[in-house]
């Protein structure tokens, strides 16, 4: 490392991979159902692929989790999406494509995606 | 990408409970679950909560799992980063609320009233990786120094901030800086005292470990500070795990081009060597730090001439203790306002504690100056386990004093502790309940300081040694008021006489302890016993006739046969052979054996 530029840069890059262990400052949050019916249905690379849209977008207050199954296993993989504590939208049947759908049109721009909201919200 | 990250300590405390086999377990579990893809697990420093250790945290979120077992991680594994279903009887039982909602570590009574600024980084980042050290700022207030500063700006700061050493003096660093700043010669030198030696600190290492970087960083800013290339660290070679990582850490520092020559093409050059010392406590005198450095028995020599003037191998030298520099780097970053905001008037920012001793939460707390002991000691530790009395919190280690209840209010800082009769000393804080008996605290503290006087003068190779014999006499019953009083007089005598540091201040534990628990001492002179039933040769053990059942429970116990009866019927304590060790007294069911 030669300058404070390529510091700078190395901090940015490093930056997106850590943000996820700062708990307090996520207000933004994306739950994944991971019971055994999430899994089954495809939920993990729905995870991966929120993960990797949110890190390439930089964003730094949203954190994915997950959560055990809720009862609507024929719709898994199900997605909650909540603003501070206020649920905004819960996704259904979703796949990775979905997710990065989701993440450009609501988390960054701020409109539900309508078509795949479930009946339950 | 991963989207979990899973950090275990790795600190000395969590290591000897069995953290490396939890991370050995976890990274088997994750293999075989197919997670490695998606969770990644990171091996950090000290978190500060060792009473409950192994540690491990789980984001993103930010599930806090305490003693941790080899056998509980297939369960974490398979249900919490497999399935997303935190498994609430292994976390931190404070971090499960009544409705079941888990709540942030943060918002725990250990962590809430903390102000983490040198243990910052310590159980957040992976202390073997430097990237994860950029990424929380690090290096950018080196950067900021050499691009923005001139040297004497540096210092400027450093002074402003009013930052003090936290090794113990609490002498002022910018002014320290300054001096050396000062003085004209070819070669100059910066030392870090990492020779943590009082008995129960161990901030120092938990810096080392969790955040080895920090160190090297605020070195090199002190290098630019004041005309130094070079810096070494003295470190104690018991400190394996710590000499481990600033190893990895120096060796990344100079890849990245953060330590060497030209960094980050501004022209300055700075190195940093690593010196092991062998655990003499007189090596954390700072004379004696550098004559071992040079390689030559470590013994302190008078002051002046200061370091600043003539240090390190006849050098303009600056030392420093790790606590010290692990403040500087956030100094520069955030402004010396922000620092000397915290605290009190005369002594800025925060201090870390050792807490240990009669303590629910035993482990490292960094709190604002001017925070008070009852503070620390019932609401972040937690109070004292099995509803015991507080009788007095030990600081500053073997040069510092006894602090009774009346004081538990008083804000801490420099001053105040030193009008009390204490110090601050590293920041070692050991909480004493009512089963202590000060006198032999005292003596257990002189003992330290008999062993660990290095010879050199006679007050401290002599004096100390005659206190410590005075001490043992008292213990034994054998003492008299006269002893009490010479005592005293000797205290001040060393106090004045003594070479170095540690003579200087070696009589603090047993002048707080006579100014505040002067009874007790009488107690063992006049009365013959001692009040907290501790020293042995002052106690006896005897059986009531009317509880003793006649088991043989104790008689068997008893290690000596000092104990002797017929079935059913009350034994009795042959006085003569008994070793006082208390054997019976665990072993009776019926509470029929009392210790007066």
């Amino acid at each position: 490392m030669k300058s404070l530029e390529e510091l700078k840069a190395l901090k940015a890059k490093m930056q997106k991979e850590i943000g996820i262990r700062d708990d307090d400052k996520a207000n933004i949050k994306i739950i994944v159902g991971m019971g055994t019916c999430g899994i089954a249905a495809g939920a993990r690379p729905v995870v991966i692929a929120f993960t990797e849209e949110i890190a390439k977008h930089g964003l730094t207050d949203v954190a994915v989790e997950q959560m055990g199954c809720k009862g609507d296993c024929a719709n898994e993989p199900i997605v909650d999406v909540y603003f501070g504590n206020e649920k905004k939208a819960t996704y259904i049947k979703m796949t990775p494509d979905r997710a990065v759908r989701v993440v450009n049109e609501h988390i960054v721009g701020g409109a539900v995606v309508t078509e795949f909201v479930g009946d339950d919200k | 990408m991963y989207r979990s990250h899973v950090l275990v300590c790795g600190g000395t405390g969590c290591t000897s409970s069995g953290s490396a086999k939890v991370i050995e377990t976890l990274e088997a579990e994750i293999v075989k679950n197919g997670l490695s893809e998606e969770v990644k697990v990171i091996r950090t420093g000290c978190f500060g909560l060792c009473a409950v250790g192994p540690i491990m945290i789980v984001y993103p979120e930010g599930c806090f799992y305490s003693q941790v077992k080899a056998e509980d991680v297939p369960e974490i594994v398979t249900e919490h980063l497999l399935k997303g279903r935190p498994v609430k009887h292994l976390l931190y039982k404070e971090t499960v609320e009544e409705d079941d909602k888990i709540k942030s570590l943060n918002h725990t009574d250990f962590y809430r009233k903390q102000r983490r600024v040198a243990l910052r980084n310590c159980g957040v980042i992976d202390p073997e990786n430097i990237e994860e050290y950029i990424a929380y700022n690090g290096y950018e207030a080196l950067a900021k120094c050499l691009t923005e500063y001139t040297p004497a700006q540096v210092i400027d700061v450093i002074k402003a901030s009013g930052l003090r050493g936290r090794g113990g003096a609490g002498f002022p660093t910018g002014m320290k800086w300054a001096f050396a700043a000062q003085n004209q010669a070819d070669q100059k030198y910066v030392c870090c005292n990492a020779d943590e030696g009082d008995p129960g600190a161990f901030m120092d290492r938990s810096v080392l470990e969790g955040d080895p970087h920090c160190v090297l960083e605020a070195m090199a800013i002190a290098g630019y500070a004041i005309g130094a290339s070079q810096g070494y660290i003295y470190v104690r070679a018991e400190y394996p795990i710590a000499v481990g990582r600033l190893e990895v850490a120096i060796k990344q520092a100079r890849e990245y081009g953060l330590l060497g020559k030209n960094i980050l093409g501004s022209g300055f050059d700075f190195d940093v060597e690593i010196r092991l010392g062998a655990g003499a406590f007189v090596c954390g005198e700072e004379t004696a730090l550098m004559t071992s450095i040079e390689g030559k028995r470590g013994e302190p020599r008078p002051r002046p001439p200061f370091p600043a003037v003539k240090g390190l191998f006849g050098k303009p030298t600056i030392l420093n203790n790790v606590e010290t520099y692990a403040n500087i780097a956030q100094i520069i970053l955030n402004g010396p306002e922000w620092f000397s905001s915290m605290g009190t008037e005369k002594s800025k920012g925060t201090k870390v504690f050792a807490l240990g001793g009669k303590i629910n939460n035993t482990g490292l707390v960094e709190v604002p100056m001017g925070t008070t002991l009852r503070e620390i000691i019932e609401e972040i530790g937690g109070g004292i386990p099995g509803g015991k009395k507080f009788k007095a919190a030990q600081t500053g280690g073997p040069s510092g004093g006894c602090i009774p209840a009346e004081h538990l209010d008083v804000p801490i800082d420099y001053d105040n502790l030193i009008a009390i009769g204490s110090m601050m000393g590293s920041g070692g804080l050991i909480v004493m309940d009512e089963d202590n008996c000060m006198v032999d605290i005292a003596k257990f503290f002189l003992e330290f300081t008999v062993d660990e006087s290095c010879g050199k003068c006679t007050p401290c190779r002599v004096g100390i040694k005659r206190l410590y014999e005075m001490l043992d006499k008292i213990t034994r019953g054998q003492g008299t008021m006269e002893d009490i009083d010479k005592m005293e007089e000797l205290c001040y005598y060393i106090k004045e006489n003594a070479l170095c540091g540690l003579g200087q201040t070696a009589p603090n534990p047993v002048l707080s302890t006579l100014r505040y628990f002067r009874d007790e001492y009488i107690a063992h002179v006049k009365d013959k016993t001692c009040p907290a039933h501790v020293c042995k040769h002052l106690l006896s053990f005897s059986i009531e006739a009317d509880k003793c059942k006649g088991c043989t429970a104790c008689a068997r116990k008893c290690p000596v046969g000092a104990i002797s009866g017929a079935v059913k019927t009350a034994h009795t304590i042959d006085q003569t052979k008994c070793i006082k060790c208390g054997a019976c007294i665990e072993t009776c069911k019926f509470g029929a054996i009392i210790k007066k």
